[in-house]
């Protein structure tokens, strides 16, 4: 069974920006699977090689063994995008668009599937309406129809609930959450860590045009497993110098194992005479980690997963 | 290194077959969007062409009739002038056409609708040309229907194939221009300067108003040079049996350079410049 998405290799640079520095990612069928980097990490130029948008300079990409190029037919058939940009064509309607969308794929009599996806996706009241006089939600949602129409294996979201009321979003992942379960890839990438958290089971990392951490959500959050104590005092105990994770203005994240290493903390805090101005406690979550691995941190587990990439210095 | 080439894979494409029975469709879809897309807004985009050639007719043949004397005063100047004014439409608005639907596209980003499908660079440019000239020739055949009127007598046509297969190559070409300016252009400005600085001068200068053989001999070599002449020449003997150069000339020289430019904007999709960054 060949991978619903398989990258080896691939680099692409855009004048002087190294957008992506040699990309190695697999994704299994069935797989939700979530792109997490900050702005300018080549999420999206990476997406873009995937779906024929963007040439790599060098390196292969294959959509469920199909390359990108050589067999890009056959590729672009397996792949559904839904675009980060909110684009239109302001001459059609939803349902043209809609219907338009599925004759470039070579579907003929596809209504049947349309009137199903406009219904998933709350839009069936709008199917006569013009694109032009839809809200940004309304739009996005027929981008996500635009991206389904052929009903693809492989579902690629690049930031889909931008600008996507929260009320919608929950039904949009609940869809979303559906075609999984119904045996479609997807790959997400989004910038509410609480989302992937939430939807994808394993997740890839990118920072500068490098993959920087690829593993599952659990093994994620158990890499930099315990508590995260926030510390608002003058400075930290000398003894605890070595768990300071970040400190910023007399702010101090501080790492725990346990919940019984608070009482140390306290105690020590105490002898040195340093009064606490505030101080809460948290578990780690998606952020956090995702926060650690950007700042170049790494919790050295033990025994590192195998599949855990280290970032380069 | 980079540029991995298309054609390549489309013919792996076509060898294994992946056709199915809707092969083709996806093209017939895009050549579908394209005309509905002039036709959703025909007042602007054949009415109003329509109304300039029908301008230009009252205008100039009002101004020229007593003055200009055409073919050795064998036709009548405003004779003479509707096919001039035919084809000008035919071929203004196939380059408009597929100029505008890829630069808004572009410019919009719902080109990504058309980049997305397993559409071939050739299915593409076929689609994009098709449509052009399909508004070209609506707009010509409309422009002939209002200026056939003003005809001071019964209308001759001795060549009509040839009137055909120039107004066929004429739009073919000004769409490949139109979809090659579309790809090149990154903003609406770069495509005005397109249309006012190349095809309204060629166009003017190419003898729609007036015979070449009208003008100084040195006027004369430059416009042999000018491909436009040869698409309006070849189009007026269809309906006169006279033209300035043989209509076979001019189709040869039209036809030539309807396919380099043809195959220059399909290798340009095939490498996706300007559009597969």
């Amino acid at each position: 069974m060949p991978a619903a998405v398989e990258v080896a290799a691939v680099a692409r640079r855009f004048g002087t920006v190294q957008a992506l520095a040699g990309i190695d990612l697999a994704v299994q069928q069935g797989e939700f699977f979530g792109l997490l980097g900050p702005n300018g990490a080549g999420k999206t130029t990476l997406i873009s090689i995937l779906a024929g948008l963007t040439r790599a300079d060098r390196g292969t990409a294959k959509i469920l063994g199909h390359d990108v190029v050589t067999d890009y037919r056959a590729a672009r058939r397996a792949l559904g995008v839904v675009p980060q940009e909110l684009v239109f064509d302001p001459f059609f309607s939803v349902r043209e668009t809609l219907r338009i969308q599925s004759g470039y794929f070579g579907l003929r009599n596809n209504d049947a599937w349309i009137d199903e996806l406009l219904h998933h996706l709350d839009l069936t009241s709008k199917a006569d309406a013009n694109m032009r006089s839809l809200s940004g939600g309304m739009k996005r949602r027929v981008l996500v129809g635009q991206a389904l129409v052929h009903k693809p294996p492989v579902i690629v979201l690049d930031e889909p609930t931008a600008g996507v009321d929260v009320e919608l979003r929950q039904s949009l992942w609940a869809f979303i959450r559906k075609l999984n379960r119904d045996g479609h890839t997807v790959i997400l990438t989004t910038h509410y860590l609480e989302e992937a958290e939430a939807l994808c089971a394993r997740i890839a990392m990118m920072k500068a045009g490098r993959i920087v951490a690829l593993d599952t959500k659990q093994n994620l959050l158990s890499r930099f497993k315990g508590l995260t104590v926030r510390l608002v005092a003058a400075r930290v105990p000398a003894a605890w110098r070595a768990r300071v994770l970040r400190a910023d203005s007399g702010i101090h994240y501080l790492g725990l194992d346990r919940y019984d290493e608070l009482e140390g903390l306290l105690a020590a805090l105490r002898e040195d005479g340093i009064s606490i101005d505030e101080l809460a406690l948290a578990e780690t979550d998606l952020e956090q980690v995702f926060l650690r691995i950007m700042a170049g941190e790494d919790a050295a587990p033990a025994v590192p997963p195998p599949s855990l990439e280290v970032p380069e210095a | 290194m980079s540029a991995p080439d298309l054609p390549r894979g489309e013919a792996r494409g076509a060898a294994a077959g992946e056709a199915g029975p809707m092969a083709g469709y996806g093209w017939l879809t895009l050549l579908g969007k394209e005309l509905l897309r002039f036709w959703k807004v025909s007042f602007q985009t054949i009415a109003a062409p329509i109304l300039t050639a029908l301008m230009y007719l009252l205008i100039f043949s009002h101004a020229l009739e007593a003055h200009v004397a055409v073919f050795e005063g064998k036709v009548p100047y405003t004779a003479f002038l509707v096919p001039g004014l035919v084809m000008m439409s035919v071929l203004q608005n196939s380059f408009a056409n597929s100029s505008s639907s890829l630069i808004q596209s572009k410019i919009t980003g719902n080109l990504i609708f058309v980049l997305l499908p397993p559409l071939s660079p050739l299915e593409i440019f076929g689609a994009y040309v098709l449509g052009a000239m399909a508004r070209g020739l609506a707009v010509g055949l409309g422009v002939f229907a209002v200026t056939f009127w003003f005809l001071p007598g019964p209308l001759s046509l001795s060549h009509p194939f040839w009137a055909l297969g120039f107004a066929l190559l004429g739009s073919a070409i000004l769409g490949v221009l139109g979809l090659l300016a579309g790809i090149w252009a990154d903003k609406f400005d770069q495509l005005a300067a397109f249309q006012n600085f190349i095809i309204v001068p060629l166009t003017f200068l190419s003898g729609v108003f007036y015979s070449i053989q009208t003008l100084p001999p040195f006027w004369q070599l430059v416009s042999h040079f000018n491909p436009f002449f040869y698409m309006i020449d070849g189009f007026r003997y269809g309906f006169f049996g006279l033209s300035d150069a043989p209509p076979v000339r001019s189709f040869a020289i039209v036809a030539a350079a309807a396919l380099a430019l043809s195959l220059l904007t399909i290798g340009l999709l095939s490498r996706g410049w300007k559009l597969r960054h």
